[in-house]
């Protein structure tokens, strides 16, 4: 479980409050207005971000102090989830160790992993020698052989097309909630979340709310959501 | 989105880089100052070189802004064959060794040169390319390419669509566009290159001297290396800073965008395009005064390569390990400093503008001389002061493109754990490859060809390339000196391509 606990954030005139907790195993979405903080949310849980005020727990351990790699997280951006100039073995290959020089068994552990995103045989290539689905198969291929037990993914599938975009939602439902990791997603689209979310938490007028189920939040959506699905 | 500052590069080497420029700079200066001798005041002779100082630079700034602008739109608005190799070579007198353009510009306007012997042989008075006019045509050779890249890009910045609604309106683009675009441009370019004849000193060296043509960085030169009047030296040291940093000051708040990018391809679609012909008569002209000098530096140079002393191949020898070594250290300092990023960064890295290789010089023996022979570290002072004097130009290069790679790649490092050497060895380093081969090998040519700091440490066997040119003109070995000419332009574009290529190869 990953709780916040009074986490204030704060940005030139922006702030936001959050005091909820993540189940574990599931995935969460975080849906809402753009510019309501979902991704500045997400930055602070990876700790890209220094809260102005209270704690991230994970497994009953205060993880505030701690440094984006020294999170039990993985975290998918918008853009830029691969070093271009580095092939994608290598891209991959930094989920194990951050350096280039991988031994054998780790070499087989990278062709592995690629086998199972559908990218078996393409290790060598350059990411601009990939589609731009392939290219986020290669960033979860990443994302599955760090194997830390939290997943962020802050809308990295939002240029994919709509049947890529959901062939990569299925992947994330299968290859990380089903192996029992804790996934958070930012969208912006109702869809997405109905598709693979088990709750949905609402980003919203300076706060982030607890999640709820998904289907029950969508059938009676609270105000704010009400506002935003523009019913 | 808001993300902290992720500090996965430690400070350290910025700090060290930083304190290195600092030292090179306010350290010589504070060094040039305690010794300075203010007492006996300004002699006549130092306010003739003061008062030269300023004439010449004011005068080749105006001369080389005003011949830019014809050039540089007749470039802007006509598309010919060899347009881009034109544009190419204004900016190869950057990175030419000064007294290797002197030889080419003697090879033409000096005494036996191409214009003399024309003018007797039309029977009129030959002229010299000695003193206050001689200077003045060497800066404007420098420099007229400067402007015109400088001017050019201004024109080239003139959105496309406001010609188009122009000549749709029937408006006088001149008015409306083009005078507006040189009042911003023009003053900005005129003070850059008024700075960079202000802290001229080889030119003066070799074309100027005497009573009348005397800068104050030659009447440093020569207190020190003549008179050995240290007093004297560290005064007018302090002098030659005070009117680089006014200068520098100034050009660096007038000056916004940088001229070393792309973006000379294209030609502006232009409807007012009449009198062709002048365009391209001005076209021709500067690049025959481009040309023509250069040229002749290989014309009359390849007889005298094989009258070369061999002094002069140990010379370039030594030119080559100070080249790299100051390239070396100057990339590393612009990176340190790029990793480190900020406001401080940013001042260390135009102080090296306000000063000049003289002062520092000046300043860096005044530090030596009670501990050793300043002949003993005459290259490794060099080296240091290439380095530093280089660093603003590096840097310009360089850091915007490390912090383009840590605002894209910051967040993707540090989630995966990246740092420190790490980051810089397998992101960093090979991201900015390009601008950062860029950048070494503008170090090394203008470290090359630089005729500075040497003059005022080296002995005989301590000579550089340049050195040894300069010198061998001074024995009136005009051939050795032309072939001397012709390696060092040699070395100079083939230690500068040799690193553009590796920054661009793959």
């Amino acid at each position: 479980m990953l709780r916040c606990e009074k986490l204030q954030l704060r940005y030139d005139d922006f702030s936001l409050a959050a005091e909820l907790g993540f189940a574990a195993g599931r995935i969460t979405a975080l849906i809402g207005p753009s510019g309501a903080g979902k991704s500045t949310f997400l930055a602070a849980i990876a700790g890209f971000l220094v809260p102005a005020k209270g704690r991230v727990i994970w497994a009953a351990q205060d993880i505030s102090a701690l440094s984006p790699a020294e999170r039990p997280i993985s975290i998918l951006f918008q853009d830029n989830n691969l070093f271009p100039h580095l092939t994608i073995t290598q891209n991959v290959g930094l989920g194990l160790r951050s350096g280039l020089r991988l031994t054998a068994d780790q070499r087989a552990q990278v062709a592995a992993v690629l086998d199972s995103v559908g990218l078996a045989g393409m290790g060598a290539r350059k990411p601009a020698a990939l589609s731009g689905g392939q290219q986020s198969r290669a960033a979860l291929a990443r994302v599955l052989l760090a194997d830390r037990p939290l997943v962020l993914l802050d809308e990295p599938f939002a240029a994919l097309g709509p049947r890529l975009k959901d062939e990569m939602l299925d992947l994330v439902q299968q290859r990380l909630a089903d192996q029992g990791r804790t996934v958070i997603m930012v969208t912006h689209d109702p869809a997405d979340a109905k598709r693979i979310a088990d709750a949905v938490a609402v980003v919203a007028d300076g706060t982030v709310a607890a999640p709820v189920a998904t289907r029950a939040l969508f059938e009676n959506p609270p105000p704010a959501l009400a506002r935003y699905l523009g019913k | 989105m808001a993300h902290r500052a992720i500090t996965i590069s430690p400070r350290w080497p910025g700090v060290l880089a930083g304190t290195l420029v600092l030292v090179l700079t306010l350290g010589t200066l504070a060094a040039v100052a305690l010794r300075a001798e203010f007492a006996t005041g300004l002699g006549v002779a130092d306010w003739a070189a003061i008062r030269f100082t300023l004439t010449q630079a004011f005068l080749s700034a105006l001369i080389s802004v005003v011949l830019a602008i014809p050039v540089a739109r007749a470039l802007a608005r006509r598309r010919f064959r060899g347009r881009q190799a034109l544009i190419t070579l204004l900016g190869a007198p950057f990175l030419l060794p000064v007294i290797v353009a002197i030889v080419g510009l003697i090879a033409v306007f000096g005494r036996n040169g191409i214009l003399n012997n024309g003018l007797v042989w039309a029977g009129l008075e030959p002229v010299s390319i000695y003193g206050f006019h001689g200077v003045i045509l060497a800066h404007v050779f420098f420099n007229l390419p400067l402007a015109v890249r400088f001017i050019l890009q201004g024109w080239l910045a003139i959105p496309a669509e406001r010609f188009r609604l122009a000549a749709s309106l029937n408006a006088p683009i001149g008015k409306i566009l083009e005078i507006p675009m040189l009042r911003a441009v023009v003053p900005s370019t005129f003070l850059v290159i008024f700075l960079i004849c202000l802290t001229s000193f080889a030119v003066a060296l070799t074309l100027g001297g005497g009573p009348k043509s005397t800068t104050v960085e030659l009447a440093i030169y020569q207190a020190l290396r003549f008179d050995f009047d240290l007093g004297r030296a560290a005064m007018l040291a302090c002098i030659q800073f005070g009117l680089c940093a006014v200068a520098a000051v100034i050009a660096w708040q007038v000056t916004g965008t940088d001229a070393m990018g792309a973006g000379f391809d294209r030609t502006v679609a232009r409807w007012d395009m009449r009198r062709p012909v002048l365009d391209y008569l001005v076209i021709t002209l500067a690049a025959l005064f481009l040309v023509i000098p250069l040229g002749m530096v290989v014309l009359r140079g390849l007889p005298g390569l094989s009258q070369l002393p061999s002094s002069v191949w140990a010379a370039a020898l030594r030119s080559i390990c100070v080249a790299v070594g100051s390239a070396m250290l100057c990339c590393t300092m612009a990176v340190s400093l790029g990793l480190w990023g900020g406001r401080v960064v940013a001042v260390i890295g135009v102080l090296p503008l306000a000063a000049s290789g003289l002062v520092v010089g000046t300043g860096a023996f005044l530090i030596v001389y009670p501990f050793t022979s300043p002949s003993d570290v005459a290259l490794l002072v060099t080296l240091l002061v290439n380095a530093t004097l280089a660093l603003p130009f590096v840097l310009r290069a360089i850091a915007p493109a490390i912090a383009a790679v840590q605002a894209d790649f910051g967040p993707l490092g540090a989630s995966v754990g990246l740092t420190g050497w790490g980051w810089l060895r397998i992101v960093v380093l090979p991201r900015i490859r390009r601008p950062l081969g860029f950048g070494a090998g503008l170090c090394a040519a203008l470290s090359m060809g630089d005729l500075g700091v040497i003059t005022l440490f080296a002995g005989q066997s301590e000579e550089t390339l340049p050195l040894a040119m300069y010198r061998l003109m001074g024995a009136y070995r005009m051939e050795a000196a032309a072939g001397a000419a012709v390696v060092l332009l040699g070395l100079s574009l083939l230690i500068f391509w040799i690193c553009d290529y590796w920054g661009r190869r793959c």
